[in-house]
């Protein structure tokens, strides 16, 4: 992977690869990004993690010069994403969140129509066209029109194009979304050779297991702010080294068992009847637990102890799940 | 996999702006045109619409509409061709939204290419296309009996008109394609244009009999003259000012309708 002289001469003083300041975008009278500030060392991976909506798109669109953002400052190896337009288009691959291919065009020919035009030379494009037909296990489908490929070979082939060039930074908007769990896996394990390889990756995801798989940083971004930010462990340091899960046996205690419970960062979920809070890991607790319940006469199903997920993060740090987005689920008051 | 293959240093090619400009938009122009033989209804409806048209005016209505020295066949080819042309210009309004649609044009916009590439060449696919259907509607007009009297160079002067009206339509059609918001509107916007701009023209009858109002626009529009033109290049009919104007028509079209298309769609990147 080959920066540019310019390119190089940035980075040497500076040693982040995208840096983004207070970055603030609306549709009409809808607030979509409210001021984000985050940076991305170079060679490594930053995950932008949140719910539908929270502005990951419209996020990963500015960066790669697709939208103008209202305020704020975006810089990629040092260029301005607004004043510098096309110096940043070469240093960039984007691959969005839907297939972004033609059609009726090959998988090859899709390959040599986009390195023509990110102005590499003719000898380049055949060769890396083969490298990364081999890699992405497209060479039987390289001469069939991309309307006969399947989900997941458009998404290794979209992937596959904006790693023509090289590019030694890659944008991946939702990158596994809606794919079957094998074809997740040899996704994963591309990004992670990407990595190896030195490239630059910002990623978004509304999966907590994948920006913890892949990530050295994660921002969690809700309605337009960033509401956290950190590595994986960090992160789920905030919600207790340990969580109690408590599942009642009865649907119809559920209500009550809400009110005898109390303790930090409690997340209720009604559907699988589970309480479960923050803890350091003591049998104390779990004692005192067990006991409210028992005295209250609510049957418990089940207790387990676990470490916290990506998922207790998002729900103590917003107060919704990735699943229900916007939906405030009853916070306990202690 | 071999890590090896992501370690890569690719070389680009250092070149003018304007040879970029041109190389752009060549390599989107192969790329519209080889949609048209992947994508052959598109190129049927274009040529075989025109063709039924004609069979249908030449056998139908021909005997009825009275266009005085000139045999109706010979009448008609000018205005069938013309349609045909304007049809086919129109294919940039569809293949423009529904790139637009299919969000390859994010990629498009992401890489460091001329802005109006993408545009330069469905303009011209819509010009390759418009040539294959224009032999074939041709080649069905002599079959039933069209006797052209054109020399060499009435023929030059149909073929450049030809061609500078195919590319106004299409630049007219770039901006319909950027402003719809749906493929199926893309689809019908061109009709609703198209459809009566050809009927109220010299196209298929004589413009004399048409009431007053109708008569003046049909006189005057810029298809009539294109349309009369050609006709008195192709079969010796009386030009008048139309062969100019037909030019200036086209050529003023372009200047206007290339530049705002362009605008249009840098600013549609920028939402
Ligand atoms: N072009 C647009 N016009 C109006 N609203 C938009 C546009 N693009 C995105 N939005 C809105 O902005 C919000 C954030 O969208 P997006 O960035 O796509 O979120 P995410 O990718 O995190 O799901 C959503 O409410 C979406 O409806
Ligand atoms: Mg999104």
């Amino acid at each position: 992977m080959e920066p540019t002289l310019e390119a190089q001469k940035s980075i040497s003083t500076d040693n982040n690869a995208i840096v983004v300041k207070g970055l603030r975008k609306s549709f009409k009278k809808l607030t979509v990004l409210n001021g984000i500030d985050f940076s991305v060392k170079r060679g490594t991976v930053l995950a932008l993690l949140g719910p539908n909506g929270a502005g990951k798109t419209t996020t990963i669109r500015i960066l790669s010069t697709l939208l103008l953002p209202d305020g704020g400052q975006a810089l990629i190896h040092g260029f301005d994403v607004v004043r510098e337009a096309n110096k940043v288009r070469s240093l960039i691959g984007l691959t969005g969140q839907y297939a972004a291919l033609d059609e009726y065009l090959t998988g090859e020919e899709n390959l040599h129509m986009i390195g023509r035009l990110y102005r590499l030379n003719h000898q380049d494009i055949k060769r890396r066209t083969q490298e990364l037909l081999e890699l992405f296990d497209l060479m039987e489908a390289s001469a069939r029109t991309v309307k006969t490929y399947s989900g997941g070979m458009r998404r290794r082939l979209d992937l596959a194009v904006s790693l023509i060039a090289a590019p030694p930074i890659i944008f991946l908007d939702e990158p596994t979304t809606g794919l079957d769990p094998r074809s997740r896996l040899i996704m994963w394990d591309i990004i992670e050779q990407l990595v190896t390889a030195g490239t630059t990756i910002l990623l978004t995801t509304q999966d907590m297991d994948e920006a913890d798989r892949l990530a050295d940083k994660i921002v969690v971004i809700d309605g337009g702010r960033i509401i956290a930010e950190g590595t994986a462990d960090e992160l789920k340091q905030r919600v207790g080294s340990e969580r109690l899960e408590i599942t009642i046996a009865e649907a119809s205690s559920f209500e009550t068992a809400k009110r005898v419970v109390y303790g930090e960062g409690l997340h209720l979920d009604s559907k699988t009847r589970t309480l479960s809070l923050a803890t350091k890991g003591g049998v104390h607790q779990l004692k005192q637990v067990l006991s409210r319940l028992d005295e209250a006469g609510i049957g418990v199903e089940n207790v387990s102890f676990h470490r916290p997920t990506l998922d207790d993060v998002f729900l103590t740090l917003t107060g919704h799940t990735t699943e229900q987005p916007n939906i405030v689920i009853e916070k306990q008051e202690a | 996999m071999t890590k090896s293959s992501f370690i890569t240093s690719v070389q680009t090619e250092k070149h003018s702006k304007i040879f970029w400009a041109l190389s752009d938009s060549w390599v989107l122009a192969k790329r519209s045109i080889k949609h048209i033989t992947r994508n052959l209804d598109q190129l049927f409806a274009v040529a075989l619409f025109p063709i039924m048209f004609f069979l249908l005016f030449r056998y139908v209505f021909g005997g009825a509409i009275d266009t005085g020295d000139l045999s109706y066949v010979n009448y008609l080819v000018a205005g069938i061709l013309v349609q045909m042309l304007a049809f086919g210009a129109n294919y940039t309004t569809l293949n423009l939204a529904i790139d637009l649609q299919r969000g390859i044009v994010d990629r498009f916009r992401s890489l460091p290419m001329a802005s109006s590439a993408l545009l330069v060449g469905h303009v011209g696919a819509d010009l390759v296309r418009n040539t294959m259907s224009s032999l074939i509607v041709l080649g069905v007009s002599f079959l039933v009996g069209f006797q052209p009297v054109a020399g060499p160079v009435e023929w030059m002067l149909v073929l450049c008109l030809a061609i500078l009206f195919s590319l106004a339509i299409s630049w007219l059609s770039a901006i319909m394609g950027l402003l719809v918001k749906s493929i199926e509107a893309a689809q019908w916007t061109g009709f609703i244009v198209i459809f009566p701009l050809t009927f109220v023209s010299s196209a298929f009858v004589p413009t004399d009999t048409m009431p007053e109002a109708l008569r003046f626009f049909a006189e005057n529009q810029p298809l009539t003259h294109v349309i009369e033109a050609i006709r008195g290049w192709l079969v010796g009919a009386p030009i008048g000012d139309s062969g100019w104007l037909a030019f200036a028509w086209c050529v003023g079209i372009i200047i206007v309708a290339m530049p705002v298309a362009t605008w249009l769609f840098r600013r549609q990147a920028l939402r």
